[in-house]
């Protein structure tokens, strides 16, 4: 697979760059992506507002040895702005603070970051309280507008803490170092909402995921192959699971990360009793699963038979469905430890919805009903369950579509380009780590802002 | 029911050797899916399949040991080069063995002897062959004009001696088709050991057919799932012939024993054809197995070689089991009647039910074995439950340790304490056989 698709290659070298510019062509760049050993962003960052949570950004980045500002007419080229709105009653408080992030934004570097922080505009505390909640949600179109203003490989993202969580607690720090990060390359326009603030910090932030064991379903090859190659980078044991007939290429990937390949059907009535007898003999634990394993079989609904129909929600539902409950069964009893992370492969065909495709968004979208069913079971023990939803995604599945619908749908976005499998691996793996357990039952998107949505 | 510990080479008693498991790619028939490759690219590929089943990435066994029945002269250290190209810390020591069919036995074997004495820890034990990409030489005549090209000094002489070569000279000799001392092929000697012994052209059909229909069973209830790694596309042994009826087998014509005329009872269908395929089993100390959280599906207890005199003795050349079968029973103090599973390797169906009705013979027993009573009728229910060589096909060297890898997983599946028996006869009149106890 190319580092990047042909026509961004064009319009960076200065033929290209010029005639795009010219003409009005998108301008789409080679995203900054997240090696390991990598700091977080390379340059000054701004922190606007002086709420709580400002302070604390501030402080913790100057902590970390990054070259913080708070005062914005400087006219530094900020690699990065942090926009602290998490104190703000009316959406008039904006104002100030919003125009210092326009005067800043002209000299945002390439690959720069901003990211919002605002109060959940779901509490039921603030439900009653119209411009609160005016403003709230005003923060929210705000950021999401804003992220589409973004140019040069630049995303905008927000931070939603709910009520009585601070900024200091380990999820919402490992949030905003996702975003800020290489991690978060093809995230934009997205909201990660920090519920508790359950969860601990890693000792090394290059190893979050030190002496986890995690199953990666459908790990020969694509989105499942880069999910394996991630987390393994970040110190996980990974155990690959896939088809039987996809052994030869299972083996290669678990061979090069040092895992477990099991062949195995994961509708399997007893897959996940199986997977978690192999994790009790060989680790004696396990810390997560990662549901990547999916199938399309598009066709109207006019012209749907039952095997389509049936064998798609066979391995992308169902089987999700009855492993998780296998697994939680032994949940806290020794094996499944009691931190348990379950993250699951979404589309934004499940959440927009895509002709041909009716069967695929009962799947996808069932995920994002099963992730909020389970959250609520999984978080007393500091467990979670989220749900990743992949835009346009290049890999081999992509490669087949027909050359102007693929040269469309890798535009449709505010990045102008198709994301990589390791963006979406990325995201898995941020919320992996202990220090995601207080995020939980969302679903995250990793769609460079995709212009399809509810 | 094992013999007394003894003090073992390195220090300390004898310790029993297990199976951890096993992997193979699935057999093919010859010049199918596999004609592009090589014994090396087939078993690197088994082996890799291995260490990515039970994490062995860089880790340091004490050996490999493989073999191949047809070998190129390149591939004088196959299965060292094999080790080089996989995950296998490069550490890891290997040699080859070649033993005919026995190879395999021979290979875990050898590696189960190394583990008891306490020479080592671990080792894989595996075979290897290809058909679709056998040795091929030069003839005698051919090979003397190459020779003498090589040590001409002038330009001249090259010429003069280039200039002898003819077309004849590169038809490759192919490698033997049968034995050297009988120049009859396999399938010829066991269709006069089948002639000899009254099998019916019935009695095999039926046993090709079980073959067949077993393995596609063991197949669909995922048996194989941790047994096997897909190789070029193939995910199943592409020999095996699910739904196989005694009508569809009866309308095969002989392809052995022609001579009999209407006694000629050996098809293409309960014979086996020529496959290519690798297969490998891992063995190990207990302590090593446990150390690591591996499994530990069975014991490898003993094994066994025999040799008949096939040339003048009036033997069939692949009944040496029957000689092995009770020495090696007799050693451990077991009766046919104490084993749950045979495992007799169905080169022919012919040779499977020869052997069988060998040991249940009284004259054979008396006369040939030298036993007072004879060893004993093998309940039928027991043998090759999940389909043998007829279905799977047979790469010679690779028969071994697929027996061995599947036996292990279905004693361990049984219990402990299960036993399962192993017979594989080999051309050269030899055969092995070998013993497994369930953990």
């Amino acid at each position: 697979m190319p580092h990047t698709d042909s026509y961004t290659r064009f319009v960076n070298k200065p033929l290209g760059k010029k005639l795009a510019k010219t003409v009005g062509l998108p301008q789409p760049v080679p995203l900054r992506r997240h090696n390991k050993g990598d700091r977080l962003i390379s340059g000054p960052i701004l922190v606007v507002g002086d709420s709580p949570a400002a302070d604390a950004i501030a402080k913790q980045l100057w902590a970390d040895d990054y070259d913080v500002r708070r005062d914005p007419g400087l006219k530094q080229p900020f690699a990065g702005i942090i926009l602290a709105l998490d104190d703000v009653s009316h959406p008039a408080d904006l104002s100030d603070r919003v125009l210092e992030v326009g005067t800043a934004l002209r000299g945002l570097q390439s690959n720069g970051r901003v990211i919002t922080i605002l109060r959940d505009p779901q509490d039921a505390t603030a439900a009653t309280d119209a411009s609160l909640m005016a403003a709230r949600h005003g923060i929210e179109g705000f950021t999401r507008s804003l992220a589409k203003e973004m140019r040069r490989g630049a995303t905008t993202n927000g931070i939603v803490l709910a009520e009585g969580v601070e900024m200091s607690a380990p999820s919402a720090q490992a949030a905003l170092r996702f975003l800020l990060s290489g991690r978060s390359a093809y995230v934009a326009g997205q909201f990660i909402t920090v519920s508790s603030a359950a969860g601990s910090l890693p000792a090394d932030w290059d190893q979050p995921l030190a002496d986890k064991v995690i199953i990666v379903t459908g790990a020969a090859r694509g989105i499942g192959e880069a999910i394996s190659e991630t987390l393994a980078r970040d110190g996980a044991t990974v155990i690959g699971v896939d088809m039987p007939s996809a052994g030869e290429a299972l083996t290669a990937v678990m061979n090069r990360v040092n895992g477990i390949a099991v062949q195995l059907d994961i509708t399997d009535h007893n897959a996940g009793n199986r997977l978690l007898a192999l994790a009790e003999e060989r680790f004696g634990r396990l810390d997560g699963i990662v549901h990547n394993a999916g199938i399309t079989r598009d066709k109207l609904l006019a012209n749907m038979d039952a095997g389509r129909w049936d064998s798609l929600i066979g391995v992308n539902i169902s089987a999700p469905l009855r492993i998780n409950d296998q697994l939680l069964a032994a949940l806290g009893q020794g094996v499944v430890v009691e931190n348990f992370r379950i993250t699951s492969l979404s589309s934004t065909s499940g959440i927009a919805g895509n002709r041909g495709q009716t069967n695929y968004a009962v799947a996808k979208a069932g995920v994002i009903g099963m992730t909020q069913a389970l959250a609520a079971r999984l978080a007393p023990t500091e467990g979670s369950i989220n749900a990743v939803a992949p835009g346009f995604i290049e890999t081999a599945m992509t490669d087949a579509m027909p050359t102007a619908t693929r040269e469309v749908a890798r535009r449709m976005n505010s990045l102008q380009q198709g994301g990589r499998p390791i963006d979406v691996a990325e995201t898995i793996a941020f919320l992996h780590a202990d220090a995601a357990a207080g995020i939980n039952g969302t679903t995250l998107r990793v769609c460079g802002q995709s212009m399809v949505g509810k | 029911m094992t013999s007394t510990p003894t003090t073992a080479i390195a220090g300390g008693s004898l310790r029993p050797a297990v199976v951890v498991g096993g992997n193979r790619i699935p057999f093919a028939r010859a010049h199918g899916a596999y004609a592009g490759a090589s014994n090396q690219d087939m078993l690197t590929s088994t082996l890799e399949g291995l260490v990515a089943r039970f994490g062995l990435q860089n880790a340091q066994l004490g050996e490999v040991v493989a073999g191949a029945v047809m070998k190129h002269s390149a591939d004088f250290n196959l299965s060292r080069e094999a080790v080089l190209g996989t995950s296998l810390d490069a550490h890891t020591p290997a040699h080859d063995v070649q033993t005919a069919c026995a190879t395999g036995i021979e290979t875990v074997g050898g590696v189960a002897n190394k583990i008891r004495l306490g020479q080592i820890d671990s080792g894989i034990g595996g075979g290897v062959d290809t058909i679709s990409d056998a040795p091929l030489a030069f003839n005698r005549e051919a090979r003397d004009l190459f020779m003498q090209l090589n040590r001409a000094r002038t330009t001249q002489d090259k010429i003069k001696i280039a200039m002898k070569l003819r077309p004849k000279h590169f038809a490759p000799l192919a490698p033997q088709a049968g034995e050297v001392r009988t120049g009859l092929s396999m399938g010829e000697h066991q269709a006069l050991t089948t002639h000899h012994w009254g099998i019916t052209r019935q009695e095999q059909d039926e046993l090709a057919m079980l073959s067949h229909n077993n393995m596609a069973a063991a197949y669909e209830a995922g048996f194989f799932n941790d047994l096997l790694t897909p190789f070029r596309g193939l995910d199943r042994d592409n020999n095996m012939r699910p739904g196989s009826t005694m009508e569809g087998l009866a309308k095969l014509r002989i392809a052995f024993g022609k001579h009999l005329g209407e006694e000629a009872t050996m098809t293409a269908g309960n014979s086996t054809p020529m496959t290519d395929g690798a297969a490998a089993a891992l063995l190990s100390s207990e302590e090593w197995a446990r150390e690591r959280n591996l499994p530990i599906l069975a014991e490898f207890m003993d094994f066994e070689m025999a040799a008949v005199d096939f040339v003048n003795g009036n033997e069939g050349l692949l009944m040496a089991p029957t000689y092995a079968i009770p020495r090696i029973l007799d050693r451990h103090g077991l009766s046919l009647a104490d084993i749950d599973f045979f495992e007799i390797h169905e080169a022919f169906a012919g040779t499977v039910l020869a052997t069988m009705k060998a040991l249940a013979d009284e004259d054979y027993n008396k006369n040939v074995l030298g036993r007072d009573t004879p060893l004993g009728h093998i309940d039928r229910s027991k043998l090759n439950v999940h389909g043998s060589s007829l279905a799977a096909g047979h790469p010679f060297a690779a028969t071994g340790p697929r027996i061995v890898a599947s036996l292990a997983k279905m004693l361990h599946e049984k219990g402990e304490g299960s036993l399962g028996l192993i017979s594989v006869c080999a051309a050269g009149g030899q055969g092995a056989v070998a013993l497994m106890r369930g953990r």
